[in-house]
């Protein structure tokens, strides 16, 4: 029986999506900015797509744009934001845990002449409000914060730095990269003061090449690509109808039965973190304040995990090598994936590992667990055995 | 500039005697292999040392980039070639001149150059010689373009013109390989890894004519698929060189941890390759092979030292081991690398199996009666796992 817990790279799509999206590409194919009917038809699948998103959210139709994915709307939010508002001043923040696509298009506006404060985390993976309040200025234009860290799981406290941010001025845009945290939490951006909301189709069982980015009615942004003029110019090309139709199918369905699955997932990954940690030796669980997990009963440990993301476990392995242990798993039909990019010939250790201050040793010991809604109890079992049974025979084959 | 044919220059196999026949038939069967892959048609000429490649409907570039994949080609120069009238005859001296001037136009546009004139007279009907026809030909291209200079000794651009059944004008040489047609020096066995050195050793030797048999140890599970479709993509490199590449895939993961298990950790390394070459060394000779190939080089690794050099040298008993990068530096190993367009797949990040279980501190100096006293330790089973590694011998044959 396969075993996948890599829902944090990738997820199954919903079956339901697929046959929409077949249906789409084979049927109703037609292109939105046509004049007939087909293309009547097709704008109705975008529109209904849009509405559907913007219920999950609260939010108006109009005020979802839709991308390619994760990466290009956080580009679009960042650049596009940051454009907007240069003659405001030149200023911008974000953390130093955020996922390439908003590190590198930071650094891409750093040569094009903006300053970024990058702020740090605690242990835990969260940054601290007090280091936002005071990093905030006069000339800043635009803040990033992730809701949900890819590789820790570790939740950000978005809601409150928005508060804290409108409260220094209401013109600096807000954006949160929530590609993790959509799906998983509930968001009302319009509400909490976020003016810019990244999401991606296929972390939500959705299809890949697609994602939306919420832009709050009133901001306004540079476009980052040209073309025709579709989407009020934001984002010109044809629209990719059966991903839209796809993804707002998948946004209706992750946010049904919400809370159940939800707790289901934190009792998952408690049960998890409680057998592992009492069965092996020398694991540490990342993204969770303090070591507290240690001693904690099962109660007490649900109460602890509910402070993180509910379906990504970062696990140190000590004395294991993450890639070692990772293809170990595989041989066992258990997909995971390592904390770290890293090889032996090429170390570049993640930030995000970094940045919590893991221990040297320990980078490049770490799997990511990450789970789904299919997730079930026997598989996350199955899945300590595994650990059980190679860790300890992999320890006896390191390097000493 | 239509080129119709390209004149075939080689250095080497012109001085090989009575074989000599023989190396220029491999050469051309191994044109022929290559541009059997290109658009258009090809006819093959050998004619008083020289090969000659009359090509029609051709890609220029594809032509030349196939044909600098062809060992024993030391130059290629298009050719511009003018054929017998009706009257079976060749045009005159004037006419002649004439399709000289009109190639140097299409070849250079710059005309602020030196140049010399040689004329080859191969039918000697022709009603000037060789020298006449230059000194003719050479005066009525300065007449058309008087930036040009004439240079007997050392000429900017040599004009070639050779008398024959037709005429051959061509001027520039582009470089080829070099080394010896594939298939005249008999079969070489390659220690392929996924580093940079062993696929540079194995073009190496493959240059000089010798076919590639090449052998990687896989570690399964604990390497991942991309570290063994990487050694794939580095064998079919050679492969684009020699036309074919047997990739011996042994699984090497038992053997591996038994020496783990029996020997002190420092010596891992050295007792572990002193395995590789054994297995190699029958997997040689099962397949014809005259010589052992690796990319070792003094002193790079702590197991390429002179006396680790030595220890995993005495176990090959029955041919020699060629190590072509011997006393290469890095940089250089890197340059071929780059040439030969292994490189980028070198450096991919993959586990291997050198780099998953290895000590801290390997020996550098291993004293051989320590080793063999130590191999002593694997007597039990390792005869039996070394025959199930060659018994499980998966050959992949990778082809151009």
């Amino acid at each position: 029986m396969e075993i996948y817990l890599d829902n944090s790279a990738t997820t199954r799509v919903y079956d339901e999506v697929t046959k929409k999206m077949c249906l789409l590409m084979t049927e109703d194919f037609g292109n939105p900015s046509s004049m007939h009917h087909k293309g009547v038809v097709a704008e109705k699948y975008v529109r209904e797509a849009a509405q559907e998103i913007a219920k999950t959210l609260k939010a108006q139709e109009k005020e979802i744009l839709f991308t390619s994915g994760g990466t290009e709307s956080d580009n679009l939010a960042i650049i596009g934001g940051a454009f907007s508002r240069h003659r405001s001043g030149k200023h911008l923040i974000t953390t130093k845990v955020e996922h390439p696509a908003v590190l590198n298009s930071m650094k891409y506006l750093e040569d094009q002449g903006f300053e970024v404060t990058y702020l740090g985390v605690g242990a835990d993976g969260r940054i601290s409000l007090d280091e936002l309040r005071a990093a905030l200025r006069d000339d800043t234009i635009l803040v990033s914060i992730m809701a949900v860290n890819n590789e820790i799981g570790a939740r950000q406290p978005v809601e409150e730095a928005a508060k804290i941010i409108k409260e220094k001025n209401k013109e600096i845009l807000f954006h949160v990269d929530a590609v993790q945290g959509y799906g998983k939490y509930r968001f009302t951006p319009g509400k909490s003061g976020i003016d810019l909301m990244s999401v991606s189709g296929h972390k939500i069982h959705g299809p890949k090449g697609i994602g939306f980015l919420y832009i709050k009615d009133g901001v306004r942004l540079i476009p980052i690509s040209y073309g025709g003029g579709q989407q009020k110019g934001l984002r010109s090309g044809t629209l990719n109808v059966p991903g839209i139709a796809g993804l707002g199918l998948a946004a209706s369905m992750i946010y049904k039965n919400f809370d159940e699955n939800i707790d289901r997932l934190y009792d998952l990954k408690a049960d998890f973190i409680r057998n592992l940690t009492d069965r092996l030796e020398d694991v540490k669980i990342n993204g969770i304040p303090g070591e507290a997990y240690k001693d904690a009963d099962r109660e007490e440990l649900g109460k602890i995990v509910r402070e993180t993301a509910p379906h990504i476990i970062s696990v140190s392995v000590a004395g294991v090598r993450a890639e070692v242990l990772l293809h170990a798993l595989e041989d066992k039909e258990i997909y995971v994936s390592s904390g770290s990019a890293c090889a032996s010939n090429h170390p570049q250790f993640s930030g995000t590992l970094m940045a919590i201050g893991l221990d040297k040793k320990l980078l490049d010991s770490t799997l990511r667990i990450s789970m789904c809604e299919f997730s079930t109890k026997e598989e996350m079992d199955k899945t300590v055995e595994a650990f059980t049974e190679i860790v300890p025979m992999l320890r006896r084959f390191s390097r000493k | 500039m239509q080129y119709h044919a390209f004149v075939i220059k080689y250095a080497e196999i012109g001085i090989k005697g009575k074989n000599r026949y023989l190396f220029e038939q491999a050469l051309v069967s191994q044109m022929e292999r290559v541009l059997a892959k290109c658009e258009g048609t090809f006819k093959f000429f050998r004619v008083s040392g020289r090969i000659y490649v009359n090509a029609e409907n051709f890609d220029f570039d594809e032509v030349i980039a196939a044909l600098q994949t062809v060992f024993g080609i030391t130059g290629i120069c298009p050719a511009v070639c003018i054929e017998r009238d009706g009257d079976n005859k060749l045009p005159d001296i004037n006419g002649l001149s004439q399709e000289v001037i009109k190639f140097i136009d299409g070849v250079y546009a710059d005309k602020n150059m030196t140049f010399k004139i040689k004329v080859r007279r191969v039918d000697k009907t022709y009603p000037l010689d060789s020298m006449e026809a230059a000194a003719e030909i050479g005066a009525q291209v300065l007449d058309a373009y008087p930036e040009m200079k004439v240079d007997v000794k050392n000429p900017d651009v040599l004009i070639n013109v050779e008398i024959r059944e037709k005429v051959n004008i061509f001027s520039e040489i582009i470089p080829g390989p070099g080394g010896m047609p594939t298939g005249t020096s008999g079969r070489a066995c390659l220690l392929l890894s996924g580093g940079i050195d062993s696929p540079v050793a194995g073009y190496m030797i493959a240059k000089r004519g010798a076919e590639i048999e090449a052998v990687y140890f896989n570690a399964p599970p604990y390497t991942s698929e991309r570290a063994k479709q990487k050694v794939v993509d580095l064998a079919k490199v050679i492969a684009k060189y020699t036309g074919k590449v047997n990739l011996h895939v042994i699984n090497f993961t038992d053997i591996q941890m038994y020496i783990y298990e029996k020997c002190p950790h420092d010596e891992l390394t050295i007792i572990m390759r002193r395995y590789m070459m054994r297995i190699a060394d029958m997997i040689a000779e099962k397949t014809g092979c005259k010589g052992l190939v690796t990319g070792e080089s003094i002193g790079q690794v702590a197991s390429q030292t002179m006396e680790s050099l030595m220890a995993t040298d005495e176990v090959v008993t029955d041919m020699p081991v060629y190590r072509p990068l011997i006393a290469f530096d890095k940089q250089d190993i890197v340059d071929i690398s780059l040439k030969i367009d292994a490189y980028e797949t070198s450096i991919l990040p993959y586990e291997d199996c050198c780099t998953i279980f290895v000590a801290k501190h390997p020996v550098t100096k291993p004293l051989l009666p320590v080793i063999r006293a130590h191999e002593k330790n694997l007597s039990e089973k390792i005869d039996e796992l070394v025959q199930t590694a060659l018994d499980t011998d998966e050959v992949i044959t990778l082809e151009a």
